[in-house]
């Protein structure tokens, strides 16, 4: 588990900076500064040009006389220009005409730093939230099949072939295509989601119900069954928290894949749309640049999907190797 | 009749109808016994070749068929019209037939035919090719595409054989400048089609995995092979049948090469390195960094201003209407709000941030880039959101404290715009658009669906509220445009296929659109279109918003490079292109 912590707490810093957002991000993630597209990220400054240090950081910016001025960065203040100001102070701000922008901006001028973690919440979320309705069903489901066999076995392993044989994409373009132009864009995209998640049952369903029905014949379990114990209880006490260790390296594996899958949605359009970000929105946009040959900042949000993923997957491997590590000594 | 592609749809195309200059003259180029057309241009050298890219293969090499922009830019290098618009004057020229003379009642054309022309298979090319060729368009078991642009006052025209050499057609109701029919009509081999044609099979024959040996055309190049995904490789044609001043028989190129590069960036990168020769299109994102580089690279990017293409915003008036749209179109149909939309948007930001600024605010439906018969007097009105809030208040709307707008009966003004996913500058163009009419206090969601889902939700369930679309012209002149224009027509995209004109200045443009469709004198007809664009441009059924340029780029040394904004971009003159440096290419 020791090997594990690190990237487990690399995940939960992920949440907590997305979660910040509106205390950390010096902007409204919607906010356009029209006379800044494509700025590149801002410089900040502690040594100026007569090589004084300062203390308190500083950004340069032309003044109304057009003459290059230094503007200090403050800490814990309400930062200015706000659209409509989520929370009242900012952990770093400047005075206009000066602007921080730590990860530059997008072609309508909007903060990228500010956008990355307001969309992180809808992407990460996303797929926390997917994932879970995946993994509930999907224990449900499998621990079921494999403890009680026969049957219902074979009728829960069938649904799970077809879902797993279903066109997903398509079909969640359809159902977007079918929902009232109306519909929030934010509700378009959890209804979406959950449809994701309820779709995603059948890969730890079988995964699942592979390791209730290896376990459902040792002896603990008759020993249980022979004490009296109801099926229900056996499932319950017994048999379950075996499948425990699999559905947690699945909820890591999954986690990243759903995130993705946001991705995938906003890259055809469905996904939370203008103005909201998200990363799979600011990918998208980010593919719509020549970013080879400039604005390289805009795959922030690439590197931050890549650095969630890698955190997801050594976290996967760790509860992996935990899981052989106890099976083998029990 | 009518020609209007919506973006997306690739299948911007062909033209019709009504020349700007309104010939009426007899037009003879090249009198004599075998008349070779001589173009105007710089006298080339023959040799080397050209790699132009291509997003797509062809679906098809049949020309009566073809829908899609990539079949349609191969299959229009193989073959040739009786009258063609020169793509960079935008009026007719003499091409198959060397002259024509019409009617004084512009019922009745005669076409003389170019002498001495032979198809590439060396097979001569006579008035019978000409009468099948028409048949075969109008056929409706063939369901050519182009059949309705034959049609006119839902009547087929008449093409009969006079001689060998001349042929009459007949229209079955006057049409301002109809010798734009003829463009983009290829003349076909009547001896290799015309079996397939009485068999019933001409609208399969010719596909993709035809022999290169059975396309026969009159086009300066001929099919030389054709590698799926990869590339389509056209040869000379050395029966051609125009000349250069010189009368150096053209084209000067020895092979033409479509090579499949599927994505822009892709293709940036190979002109970067010199693997591919031509852009037809360079977006705006990419122009901007091959701009900056141009200095240093092997070749030259020419921004040609305004197309044809323009955006425009406009607002669901169909009556019925489902009932959600119902409850606001009492908004949608007052053009006070109409016009404070326009007023609200900065069309300048759009520019500026969708486009990089290139492309041209406009406040009129004829794009500056349609130089016969834009209006030039419409008023450009800046952007003001005091005017803006000036006109909603005579409108009965209100600001309440928090900035939110209302109408008389105390809603709240919102609405959603569907807009076509997946295309950059129309999603880039919704957000800020979205931002300009929130700082009025109307809210506006954002529905992006893909493109056919649009489509259907405009013209057919009529599902929707306001709508950001794209939309290409496929010729300068008004008529391709009647279906959209007329108030009964299918595309009268906010409110199509009325039975009667739902206002008096519908009704106006209806009796505008008709006079011009037949009226013989140019001037004449240009003002009876100008009165059209000025109404549009008071009453905004369509905002419009801005007309991208047309953005091309080439290797450096190619000679008689003269792009322009018709389709096709650079390659309208593709016999005349030639290399200079004295290394023929490849």
């Amino acid at each position: 588990m020791t090997s594990g912590l690190g990237p487990a707490i690399g995940v939960a810093a992920a949440y907590l900076a997305v979660l910040s957002a509106p205390v950390v991000a010096p902007y409204d993630p919607t906010a356009q500064h029209r006379e800044h597209p494509l700025a590149p990220p801002t410089g900040i400054h502690v040594v100026d040009r007569e090589g004084r240090v300062h203390l308190r950081p500083f950004v340069l910016a032309n003044g109304a006389d057009g003459a290059a001025r230094a503007y200090p960065v403050r800490f814990f203040t309400r930062a200015s220009g706000d659209v409509e100001a989520p929370s009242s102070v900012r952990l770093f701000a400047v005075d206009p005409p000066a602007a921080i922008f730590l990860f530059g901006t997008d072609t309508l001028g909007r903060d990228q730093f500010s956008r990355l973690l307001y969309g992180g919440r809808i992407s990460l979320g996303a797929g926390l939230l997917a994932a879970a309705c995946a993994l509930t069903i999907g224990v449900l489901c499998g621990c079921v099949a494999g403890f009680f066999g026969g049957w219902v076995d074979t009728a829960i392993m069938g649904a799970s072939d077809i879902f797993m044989a279903l066109p997903w994409l398509y079909l969640l373009l359809a159902i977007r295509a079918a929902l009232p132009l109306t519909v929030d864009p934010g509700r378009a995209l959890l209804a979406i989601v959950l449809v994701i998640g309820i779709a995603g049952w059948a890969r730890p369903a079988r995964l699942v119900r592979g390791v209730v029905s290896s376990v459902r014949s040792r002896d603990f379990v008759a020993a249980a069954a022979a004490a009296g114990a109801s099926p229900a209880r056996v499932l319950r006490s017994h048999v379950a928290p075996e499948a425990f260790s699999v559905a947690l390296t699945q909820a890591s594996i999954l986690i990243p894949q759903y995130t993705l899958a946001e991705i995938t949605l906003s890259f055809f359009g469905i996904g939370i749309g203008e103005p909201t970000p998200s990363w799979g929105t600011m990918i998208g946009a980010m593919l719509r640049q020549e970013l080879s040959v400039a604005h390289w900042w805009l795959a922030a949000p690439a590197a931050a999907l890549v650095g969630v993923s890698l955190l997801y997957h050594a976290t996967a491997d760790a509860l992996h190797r935990r899981a052989l590590t106890m099976g083998v000594t029990r | 009749m009518r020609r209007w592609a919506l973006a997306f749809a690739f299948a911007v195309t062909a033209v019709a109808a009504g020349s700007a200059a309104g010939i009426r003259a007899v037009v003879v180029q090249s009198p004599g016994t075998a008349d070779p057309m001589i173009v105007d241009g710089d006298v080339g050298r023959s040799g080397g070749a050209l790699v132009i890219a291509a997003r797509t293969e062809p679906k098809t090499f049949n020309p009566i068929v073809a829908l899609d922009a990539p079949s349609r830019d191969v299959i229009w290098r193989m073959h040739a019209d009786l009258i063609h618009i020169n793509r960079e004057t935008q009026r007719t020229e003499p091409a198959l037939a060397r002259s024509w003379t019409v009617s004084g009642d512009g019922l009745h054309y005669v076409l003389h035919l170019r002498r001495g022309v032979r198809f590439s298979d060396g097979h001569p090319f006579d008035a019978d090719d000409v009468v099948f060729s028409f048949a075969a368009y109008l056929d409706e078991r063939v369901h050519s595409p182009q059949r309705d642009l034959l049609l006119i006052d839902g009547r087929p025209i008449a093409v009969r054989k006079i001689d060998s050499e001349t042929i009459g057609v007949d229209l079955p109701a006057p049409y301002a400048g109809a010798e734009r029919l003829f463009d983009s009509v290829a003349m076909l081999p009547r001896h290799r089609l015309e079996a397939v044609w009485k068999a019933g099979a001409l609208g399969d024959a010719w596909g993709i995995s035809t022999p290169a040996d059975d396309l026969v055309g009159l086009g300066p190049f001929r099919l030389e092979r054709f590698r799926p995904g990869e590339e389509i490789a056209l040869a000379r044609n050395p029966d051609y049948w125009k000349q250069d001043r010189a009368h150096n028989r053209l084209p000067y190129l020895t092979r033409l090469t479509f090579a499949v590069v599927p994505s822009e960036e892709a293709q940036v990168i190979r002109l970067r390195a010199g693997e591919l020769d031509v852009l037809n299109r360079v977006s705006s994102q990419h122009a901007t960094t091959l701009d900056r580089d141009q200095a240093n690279g092997p070749y030259e990017l020419r921004d040609l201003g305004p197309g044809l293409e323009y955006h425009f915003l406009f607002f669901n008036q169909n009556d019925p209407a489902p009932a959600a749209v119902r409850a606001k179109q009492a908004w949608f149909a007052d053009e006070r709000f109409r016009r404070a939309i326009s007023l609200a948007i900065d069309r300048a930001s759009l520019v500026g941030l969708a486009y990089r600024g290139r492309a041209t605010p406009i406040w009129g439906h004829v794009t500056p880039g349609n130089r016969l018969w834009a209006n030039t007097a419409i008023a450009h009105p800046p952007p003001s959101r005091p005017a803006a809030l000036a006109l909603l208040r005579d409108a009965g709307f209100k600001q309440n404290s928090a900035g939110t707008l209302t109408d008389a009966h105390g809603n709240a003004v919102s609405f959603s715009i569907l807009v076509a996913a997946g295309n950059a500058a129309l999603t880039d163009m919704a957000a800020i658009i979205q931002e300009d009419l929130r700082r009025l206090g109307v809210s506006v969601q954002i529905a992006a669906l893909d493109f056919n889902a649009v489509l259907a939700r405009v013209l057919e369930s009529h599902d929707y509220e306001a709508c950001l679309l794209r939309l290409v012209d496929g010729d300068v002149d008004p008529n391709p445009e009647m279906n959209v224009w007329l108030s009964s027509g299918p595309t009268h995209l906010w409110r199509p296929a009325q039975t009667t004109p739902a206002t008096a200045w519908e009704a106006e443009i209806d009796r505008l659109m008709r006079q011009q469709m037949t009226t013989l004198d140019a001037g004449a007809r240009k003002r009876l279109y100008d009165r059209v664009q000025t109404i549009v441009a008071e009453k905004l059924p369509l905002v419009p918003l801005v007309s991208p340029n047309i953005i091309v780029a080439a290797k450096r040394g190619l000679g008689n490079f003269r792009p322009a904004v018709l389709d096709h971009y650079t390659l309208w003159n593709a016999e005349q292109l030639f290399w200079r440096a004295t290394e023929a290419r490849r």
